[in-house]
């Protein structure tokens, strides 16, 4: 990666690549860049690199020149034929969704204006070498248990994760690139609100697709065609959404009081309710149908539902690569979809902020303050006990398929320790954690309690240094 | 933003004034979407006009073609329960009041269209044989009381048209009683004893001939029920059927085997099954193409091209005559709302009466057509300029045109079924076995000067007498039924090819005996001069060949058949003005219909030039510039990696492209600072990668994510 990355970092607009990709003995140079670091933490990092790529190095050379080689041969074989007019392009269909990224991307490519020629044998002939490639490449990928990757950790890079809050300050000063390019993207998008309103009046409803959030452009619909309509804005992301908070929203409009007491009880008043009163109209917007929390079979199935009502117009928007494998036949008839691509390059900004990122501080854990704070008002009995689980913890923490610590072994070490002397004093203490969410228990297969810390093992190596420091 | 909090995620927006208030027409969003382009309020009502009828014959047909099949259902359920009623005594009687009759209704993968086949199933049920018709969806029954609950609540329903008055006493049936097979079968004593006097007022007049119509109930999709649930829904209402009628109908897929599979023997044992059958789904398309496209009766048509999208979709994908009839409708609504022309989309006279309405910008419009500046490019110079200036002469000649362009389907389509006639059954099926097929090599260029076409001539030529005399036959008809007047002469020729035929079999019977009596003059020779005079007999018989009278006819025939498609069978964009009435955009029914999200956003990830055209982002294939939006660069640096992920090394991988990038730019930020920026635009980028899916958060290692594609680079 540290290779391509400096690929790409040298090759500014034009490409070096292919000259690069000729000369097998390209050396490792990572551009002073990293100023940031002391020059110890760099010339570390480089070694590392190096010997990381020692290993990989022969199959990612090999792979980097075979693949692109083949990639730009198939590339011109289609442009070629590219000038003509879209003569054929129904050929490509028997292509299953599982599609080799070759051929999406020249389908892409080429669908603005010239849609490409797939002559019948050529086509043919591809897709099996191609299909065969996938699947090379997926034994590739998955062949070996071992995956060779350096161990760095972000712990070592001293980069302490960021919350959301200065995360969203640091992203602010960055100037947005490209705008005017994405502001005729976006305009290009907005000319075609009248046609959605038309197409959602005449029975069909709309999905949107494509990279980058869809949530302004969403959102400028709205308030350019919908203010005088009833309608419902549902925010797919939020962590919180479900469908019987989608249909009691549908509910509020139709100002039901009481309750129902299943959701299927729920749908089936609202679907009488809109057919007895075809003057009703309703537009439901949701961001994100394929979210965590929405992509379940029974939720798509009732909201296909609600969708597939008369005067219930349902626009929506999908991001997941796979989204579209949420809906089998019977539900794409239900929503009877409109397929739409809108690519925004917009950021998802409010879609990735309910802390479920990666790299992002999660509240919802301890940080290693609180940890300190929550021990320190305990006995030190209790500290003990604690300390022996987190000793135990980090003593595995390089076994994957620990799930751990046994009770029972908990209890004869505490014992052993002198730290407990019956197993109710210990469950006393343990109930206790449990209230401060420090420990979690769980019934592993054969039924015993097995207890662990749901902290990350860095924070607890952390809290351990501390520890001895203060003693 | 108004519609973002960290409490909730739904938003109701009730606009305050009363929501009654005039709504805007549908038109509107129609003729403002193309700046007040031209006729939009017409064009918007031919739309719906023809989409109306298209849509009724569509439905139309659909009853047409399963008529047959719910005659035969319909028989079934009648004799299934009144022979019990008679002679109950009986002990083979006994024995088979035990079994439920079932109708195993086989309805085939094009699981989109069974609920219009099932609906309009039970409508004919509930006219034909009992008041009583329930139809279950497996999503609806998770474990028998929900079952019984839906089976319940719909019964009464059923119940409620009959007598309006107890509705409310039903209601509150619904929320106490607890629900069971007993209830239920003492529920229908006391209806079908209630209701019987009041039946024949009722006018139905099939149902009333039994003291007790029977209850059906029909299982839409019958393998997705749990097994459990199917189980002990059998054996319970087994034991009551004496007192509860009961039909079932399985709504079935895939095969019937299914219902051994799902139900153990004991199960089964208590149904007593027939297998009915559906039409395959392609034999629906194929009468849904004849009568919708295949005619002149609507003057709207599909192109090559999009023809063969809606055909491939259906074919490959779904099998579905829903989805093909919505694609239709797009393809309608879209030549409507993106033709300006398509206003002389109807039938003639009104198309007609319309030129003479058109616009001077709409004249222009004609003008603009291709296909008619062909046709003024071939005219005269003085009718050139007359057309290009007038619009007058302009109008007439459209009329003119248009009729042609009438006349010109008309004699299309019958050509076209003869043509099929003779290649339908030809072997290997050079010009395919459907004629859809051969309507789109007809649609797509002269058909003639294709390979396939030359070998179907030469088939044709190597035909018995009696084949070639039935395609004749059929042909025959085929023109006959038409009123054409250009194609009479047609007719009448075919009638004198059958005629010229007929009289050849008179004439070979004399061949034959002549020939026979030849051999005879042979007999009494030896073994040498028999095997000599059957050579020169063979010699003869090859070099007189030719000429026998058969051949020639044949010959004949063939050319026949070549002039006449020849003639008629001129691709569509050949005819001036077609593009009034063909819809030819495939690539955006394409676009909406068979969407590829994942091809867009790998472009999008890939080569952000697709989108973005700043020549900053312009680059060879397999590199991007490092100007790129910042989840295109993580993007192409996780390519590189096999299934796991070290974020460090991307992150600084990452950082590495960045800074090269920003080199270029203003040095104005501290260095600390800048890092701290590009770790947070890494970040994002990172979490927006997830968010697409392309990776996920991993346990297998610290800082680990695992790549969820494979392949790249």
């Amino acid at each position: 990666m540290a290779k391509l990355a400096s690929e790409l970092a040298k090759t500014p607009r034009k490409s070096v690549l292919l000259n690069m990709k000729n000369d097998p003995k390209i050396t490792i140079d990572i551009p002073q860049c990293s100023k940031g670091h002391s020059s110890s933490d760099k010339s570390q990092l480089k070694n590392n690199d190096k010997s990381e790529f020692l290993s990989t190095a022969p199959r990612g050379l090999r792979k980097r020149l075979i693949v692109p080689r083949s990639h730009s041969d198939s590339e011109s074989e289609y442009s070629a034929s590219n000038s003509e007019d879209d003569e054929g392009v129904a050929q490509e269909y028997e292509e299953d969704t599982n599609e080799d990224i070759l051929s999406q991307k020249i389908q892409a490519q080429n669908r603005e204006v010239s849609a490409p020629v797939f002559r019948e044998t050529p086509s043919k002939k591809m897709k099996r070498e191609k299909t065969s490639h996938l699947v090379e490449k997926y034994f590739e990928a998955h062949s070996s248990s071992k995956v060779l990757t350096s161990d760095r950790t972000l712990q070592k890079l001293k980069r302490a994760k960021l919350d959301q809050q200065t995360l969203h300050n640091l992203l602010s000063k960055v100037s947005p690139s490209f705008s005017a390019e994405l502001k005729q993207l976006n305009q290009q998008h907005e000319q075609l609100f009248h046609k959605w309103m038309l197409q959602l009046h005449l029975g069909f409803n709309i999905v949107l697709y494509g990279l980058g959030s869809k949530r302004d452009l969403l959102e400028r619909f709205r308030t350019t065609m919908l203010q005088d309509c009833i309608h419902i804005v549902i925010n797919g992301f939020f962590p919180g959404i479900s469908v019987k908070s989608v249909l009691n929203s549908v509910t509020e409009v139709l100002d039901h009081v009481g309750t129902f007491r299943s959701v299927l009880d729920q749908l089936e008043w609202i679907t009488n309710k809109f057919k007895e009163d075809s003057s009703l109209e309703l537009f439901l917007l949701i961001h994100n149908l394929d979210s965590q929390m929405l992509r379940g079979d029974k939720s798509q199935q009732i909201i296909g539902q609600l969708s597939s009502l008369r005067n219930i117009y349902l626009i929506a928007s999908i991001d997941h690569l796979n989204a579209p494998l949420m809906w089998d036949h019977a539900k794409q008839s239900l929503y009877n979809w409109l397929w739409y691509e809108t690519t925004t390059y917009s950021h998802y900004t409010e879609e990735t902020s309910y802390e479920n990122s990666l790299l992002v501080k999660q509240s919802g854990s301890l940080p290693l303050s609180s940890l300190i704070h929550v021990l320190r008002s305990l006995t030190p009995n209790a500290r003990g006990i604690f300390r022996l689980l987190i000793k135990y913890q980090l003593d595995n923490q390089d076994n994957p398929s620990y799930i751990g610590l046994c009770f029972q072994d908990f209890y004869q070490q505490c014992r052993e320790a002198f730290l407990v002397n019956s197993d109710l004093t210990l469950r006393a203490q343990l109930t206790e954690f449990r209230d401060h969410k420090l420990i979690r228990t769980k019934k592993g297969t054969d039924g015993v309690e097995y207890l662990l810390i749901p902290v990350d093992n860095g924070i607890l190596t952390d809290f351990l240094e501390n520890e001895e420091e203060e003693l | 933003m108004a519609t973002s909090s960290v409490s909730k995620g739904c938003f109701v927006f009730k606009p305050n004034f009363k929501k009654r208030k005039i709504s805007v027409p549908i038109e509107d969003y129609f003729n403002k979407g193309k700046n007040a382009s031209e006729d939009s309020k017409l064009r918007f009502e031919t739309y719906q006009l023809i989409w109306q009828q298209m849509k009724s014959e569509t439905e139309r047909l659909q009853e047409e073609l399963n008529k047959n099949l719910f005659d035969s259902l319909v028989e079934f359920l009648q004799t299934s329960h009144s022979g019990l009623w008679k002679n109950s005594k009986d002990w083979s009687c006994e024995i088979k009041l035990r079994e439920i009759p079932t109708a195993a209704l086989v309805l085939g993968v094009n699981v989109t269209d069974h609920d219009l086949t099932l609906r309009s199933l039970t409508e004919v049920l509930q006219n034909n044989v009992t008041p009583y018709v329930v139809s279950l969806q497996a999503k609806d029954c998770p474990d028998m009381k929900h079952f019984l609950q839906k089976l319940v609540s719909q019964l009464m329903d059923c119940k409620v048209d009959v007598q309006s008055k107890e509705k409310e006493s039903v209601q509150v049936i619904q929320k106490n009683v607890h629900y069971s097979m007993d209830s239920l079968s003492a529920w229908y004593m006391s209806v079908t004893q209630k209701t019987d006097p009041k039946m024949p007022r009722k006018k139905r007049t099939s149902s009333s001939q039994w003291q007790s119509p029977p209850v059906v109930l029909i299982l839409k999709d019958m393998e997705s029920f749990t097994t459990k649930v199917l189980q002990d829904f059998i054996i319970i209402s087994s034991q009551h059927l004496h007192e509860f009628p009961l039909i079932l109908i399985f709504g079935i897929a895939t095969s019937p085997v299914v219902i051994h599979r799902l139900l153990p023997h004991a199960v089964s044992s208590l149904l007593c099954i027939e297998l009915f059958q559906s039409l395959s789904c392609k034999e629906h398309l194929t009468t849904v193409l004849d009568k919708l496209l295949l005619t002149t009766q609507f003057p709207f048509k599909l192109s090559e091209k999009v023809l063969q999208i809606l055909t491939n979709i259906f074919l490959y994908h779904d099998f579905s005559i829903q989805n093909f009839i919505k694609g239709l409708q797009l393809s309608l609504l879209e030549h409507f709302y993106s033709q300006p022309l398509s206003v002389l989309c109807c039938n003639l006279p009104e198309a007609k009466r319309r030129i003479r309405f058109l616009s001077a910008n709409q004249c222009e419009n004609i003008r603009r057509l291709p296909s008619f500046r062909r046709y003024v490019e071939k005219q005269s110079s003085e009718k050139q300029v007359t057309l290009l200036t007038s619009d007058k002469f302009l109008k007439e000649e459209t009329q003119s045109l248009l009729e042609n362009l009438h006349v010109y389907h008309k004699n299309y389509f019958l050509v076209l079924r003869c043509l099929h006639q003779f290649t339908s059954s030809l072997p290997k099926y050079p010009l395919g076995r459907q004629i859809r097929e051969l309507y789109c090599m007809c649609l797509e260029k002269s058909i003639w000067d294709s390979e396939e076409y030359a070998s179907v001539l030469q088939l044709l030529r190597l035909l018995a007498k009696d084949e070639l005399m039935a395609m004749l036959q059929n042909c025959f008809k085929l023109f006959q039924s038409s009123s054409g007047k250009e194609l009479g002469n047609t007719a009448k020729r075919i009638e004198e090819f059958l005629a010229q035929f007929q009289s050849l079999d008179a004439e070979t019977k004399e061949e034959e005996d002549t020939s026979q009596s030849q051999s005879k003059g042979l007999q009494k020779t030896d073994l040498y001069h028999l095997q000599k005079s059957l050579l020169e007999m063979k010699e003869l018989r090859s070099t007189s060949k030719r000429q026998t009278k058969f051949e020639v006819l044949r010959e004949q025939v063939v050319s026949f058949v070549d002039s006449l498609v020849r003639e008629y069978l001129l691709p569509p964009d050949t005819q001036p003005l077609h593009e009034t009435l063909y819809f030819s955009s495939a690539h955006t029914l394409r676009q909406h219909l068979n969407a590829a999200p994942r091809i867009a956003l790998h472009t999008a990830l890939n080569n952000p030039y697709y989108y973005l055209k700043n020549e900053a982002l312009r680059s060879e294939e397999g590199c991007i510039p490092n100007v790129a939006p910042d989840i295109c660069i993580a993007y192409k640096l996780h390519l590189e990696c096999s299934r796991l992920i070290n974020l460090v090394d991307w992150s600084e991988a990452f950082a590495t492209v960045v800074t090269a990038a920003e080199k270029m730019d203003a040095n104005s930020v501290t260095s600390e600072e800048r890092n701290e920026i590009i770790h947070a635009r890494f970040i994002r980028a990172v979490s927006e990668l997830e968010l697409l899916g392309f990776i996920k958060p991993t346990k297998q290692k610290t800082d680990h994510v695992a790549r969820l594609t494979w392949g790249g680079c």
